[in-house]
């Protein structure tokens, strides 16, 4: 993708002014009939989801004592995983963004919910809910995209470590809930100031993410292993704890990666956006800058209805069990506005996300000029803008991007 | 070699270590929840949980009113009839609390019950009369209340009711009653309803007096219009003998102490708050610290504090990221975005005032924020 701006045909372009006001109304009142309706039903959801998650962990972690014993192993790993997701995706994720705050039960409320997760709530909801959810898509300013450490923008200028993140990406995924964390105390930034000019802030907060990590590591890989002991299943406990931390981490990861990586999916200039950006100009941006994951009621609640990406953009405070309900109803006004809703299985989300890692991990247009004779020639090339130096490197971009374009033209 | 160690007190400190390094090792295998997120799952009535009840009956008493049975958790601390608890309520998702008079002095099945009527725009009251079921859980708090008779009991009382007011006196009566030695002494109810079937326990009351245990003066609005004071000598004619207690609407209330001031006599009163919040345009928005800020109908709390020099906690400012929330103790707040009006009156809302948004709410009158 590239900033709407700078795409030669502008998806909004046929919308006035009038026409971005008119359907935020139009939003705005999705929105209203949902709160208006929203009562003992849904609260009745979350506290049902509360409660099956906790018997499943428990239960897991009961089973996971005999886990010397291979079924009760992958049982038990199965069982912990599901509840790990869940934990992390329909629950956490979703009372942290004040989604259930309307019940006020303060047992189940963004200002008093911790997670099952290496991130601090209080980290979280700053560089997700605030950041994330307010400059969505907006290069430079949402560090979602690509988390400061991967090219998932032409516009972001390719650089040769870009072509490792592929492997960044895998890494990331395994052990996503550290980068999560290493990512909201935007650790690369802050560790590249000396050691004493660094923020307050940042001091206190790295401090209570360490906290967090040593009594997350504790309970999965010392005391429930340990409480395994005297049935012979200590390895066996760390294990499982390690592979139901993996299975949650690349789900997550893989869910997130499909809410706004997906080729089509549009990104924004922050100099394109205004100062006083109104109520349906956001809309606006949330529309285009998500894209949902179609698929089975279970498969919505494992992705703790982040599948419903577009309506959770335009309504993150709404309870999540309403987000399926909403849905029709935001799709017809992407038609009427004749705007793409970009929804699409797993699978082909998860492929397309992954397409765009690897192909701008290579120059733009590098990809797409590139056949099988010519590859000799463009490997070549590709060396070259690797190890020459800035200089050959612009001349080399420009070049393959004019070739890229002629290409295009061409077919 | 030998060191003499006094074994009990040595016993209860190992004991006492064992235990918190039992809960340490439980909580550490179960973080980032709590041992007691994990025993509510199984046991929420145990001791040592918060304090909440599970609804074991609705009995309607009259059409517009009915008792609620509750079992409390282990951790009740019991209560004296004519006391009052607040709980709190799940209506339509939403925990509200109120607070209602218990209708029982301690009860051999170890449950509590409270009487509601249903009063017009009554959220909690209606939802409690007409739609909670046996099985509900709800929040609670121990008894309160100084509206409790003197020990030993007097032996001449007036007791003064009017509508639900009976509910803090037949906690009184029950109890009184149902001791294996009942009270013999000289009771009389001067109660005041609208209909004679509105009067909430009317059989029961009717029972009291028929046995003559109490002399029960009923007066039905609609037949004898509302109790009037200056028929009190009449109705009563040793009232100044009598230790006096009555309950009932504010109105009833201000006379019947006017005339006993009057006469230099003790009146004992119990006053349901009247839960009556109007919201208005802008208010005066004050914090812990006891700073003051004016906030006008069409500004967030937040820039209005931000604008008179109060550090507040923010975000997105545009109700997203719940990064600028903070509780409100006490007032009215309109959402900005679609007129939604939030109210927190003292009592009424859960131990920790009522979260609000203060990047979308604008001050609907005097508002106190816990900040």
């Amino acid at each position: 993708m590239t900033a709407i701006t700078k795409k030669p045909e502008n998806p909004t372009a046929h919308l006035t002014p009038e026409d971005i006001e008119q359907l935020g109304i139009e939003l705005d009142a999705i929105r209203q009939d949902v709160l208006d309706d929203r009562g003992a039903r849904d609260a009745a959801y979350i506290r049902r989801i509360v409660d099956v998650q906790r018997r499943l962990e428990l239960a897991s972690r009961a089973v996971l004592l005999g886990s010397a014993l291979p079924p009760l192993w992958v049982l038990g790993t199965v069982g912990l995983s599901v509840a790990k997701i869940l934990e992390n995706m329909e629950i956490g994720h979703n009372v942290m963004h004040g989604q259930w705050d309307w019940m006020r039960d303060p047992k189940i409320h963004s200002t008093t919910w911790e997670w099952d997760n290496a991130s601090t709530a209080e980290g979280w909801k700053h560089s997700h809910n605030e950041i994330h959810h307010t400059y969505t898509n907006i290069v430079g300013k949402d560090n979602d995209l690509g988390y400061g450490i991967m090219r998932v923008d032409e516009d972001q200028r390719w650089h040769p470590m870009y072509l490792a993140q592929p492997l960044w990406n895998l890494i990331n995924a395994c052990f996503f809930e550290y980068g999560i964390a290493a990512y909201d105390l935007e650790l690369g930034k802050n560790l590249s100031v000396p050691k004493e000019k660094r923020s307050e802030t940042f001091k206190a907060n790295a401090k209570k993410t360490l906290k967090k990590i040593r009594k997350q590591a504790t309970k999965d890989y010392v005391v429930n292993p340990a409480l395994a002991i005297p049935f012979g299943g200590f390895l066996p406990t760390v294990a499982a704890n390690f592979t139901a931390n993996l299975v949650r981490n690349v789900w997550s990861h893989s869910v997130i990666m499909c809410g706004h990586f997906p080729e089509g999916v549009e990104t924004f200039e922050r100099s394109a956006i205004p100062d006083n950006e109104t109520r349906g100009e956001w809309y606006l941006r949330q529309m285009l800058g998500s894209a949902n994951i179609s698929g089975s009621k279970a498969m919505h609640l494992m992705t703790g209805n982040l599948s419903h990406q577009i309506e959770h953009h335009l309504f993150p405070d709404l309870p999540s069990n309403r987000y399926a309900e909403v849905a029709p109803r935001v799709q017809a006004l992407f038609e009427k506005y004749d705007l793409n809703y970009h929804a699409a299985p797993l699978r082909q989300q998860v492929y397309s996300a992954w397409h765009k890692v690897v192909r701008l991990s290579l120059p733009n247009g590098w990809l797409a000029t590139t056949n099988a004779k010519n590859l000799p020639s463009q490997a070549k090339l590709l060396w070259a803008m690797t190890t020459k130096g800035p200089k050959v490197r612009r001349a080399a971009a420009a070049r393959l991007q004019q070739q890229a374009r002629k290409q295009a033209a061409a077919a | 070699m030998s060191i003499a160690v006094p074994s009990g007190r040595a016993r209860s400190s190992r004991g006492f270590n064992l235990r918190q390094g039992l809960r340490r090792v439980v909580e550490a295998a179960v973080t980032p929840l709590e041992i007691d997120d994990v025993l509510d799952v199984f046991h929420p009535l145990r001791r040592g949980a918060e304090l909440r009840g599970r609804i074991v009956e609705v009995r309607p008493e009259t059409t517009e009113a009915a008792t609620i049975v509750i079992k409390p958790g282990r951790d009740w601390a019991g209560h004296q009839p004519g006391q009052y608890v607040r709980m709190g309520v799940d209506v339509d998702g939403v925990r509200l609390w109120r607070t209602y008079s218990l209708t029982h002095g301690p009860r051999p099945d170890g449950c509590i019950s409270i009487t509601v009527k249903a009063i017009p725009d009554g959220v909690v009251s209606h939802y409690l009369v007409h739609r909670s079921r046996p099985g509900q859980m709800i929040q609670l708090a121990q008894a309160q209340g100084e509206f409790v008779l003197p020990q030993p009991v007097p032996a001449k009382l007036l007791l003064v009711t009017a509508g639900s007011g009976i509910t803090p006196v037949i906690g009184m009566l029950r109890n009184l009653f149902s001791r294996s030695e009942p009270f013999r002494g000289d009771i009389v109810l001067l109660h005041s309803a609208m209909t004679r079937d509105a009067v909430i326990f009317g059989p029961e009351l009717r029972g009291y007096a028929a046995r003559g245990l109490i002399r029960l003066v009923e007066l039905h609005t609609d037949r004898h219009g509302l109790l009037d004071v200056a028929d009190l000598d009449e109705l009563v004619p040793d009232l100044a003998e009598r230790t006096a207690y009555a309950c009932g609407p504010a109105g009833l209330l201000d006379a019947l102490e006017e005339h006993y001031a009057s006469r230099e006599l003790l009146l004992n009163t119990e006053r349901f708050r009247p839960v009556t919040v109007e919201p208005g345009e802008g208010g005066t928005v004050s914090f812990a610290d006891g700073r003051t800020v004016d906030a006008d109908g069409a500004t967030p709390i937040l820039d209005a504090a931000e604008g008179a020099g109060v550090l507040m906690p923010s975000g997105c400012r545009m109700g997203i990221c719940m990064g600028c929330v903070l509780p409100m103790k006490e007032g009215a707040v309109r959402d900005l975005r679609n007129g939604a009006i939030t109210v927190a009156v003292p009592g009424e809302t859960g131990p920790g005032g009522v979260p609000i948004q203060t990047c979308i709410n604008a001050a609907a009158g005097p508002c106190h924020l816990d900040h």
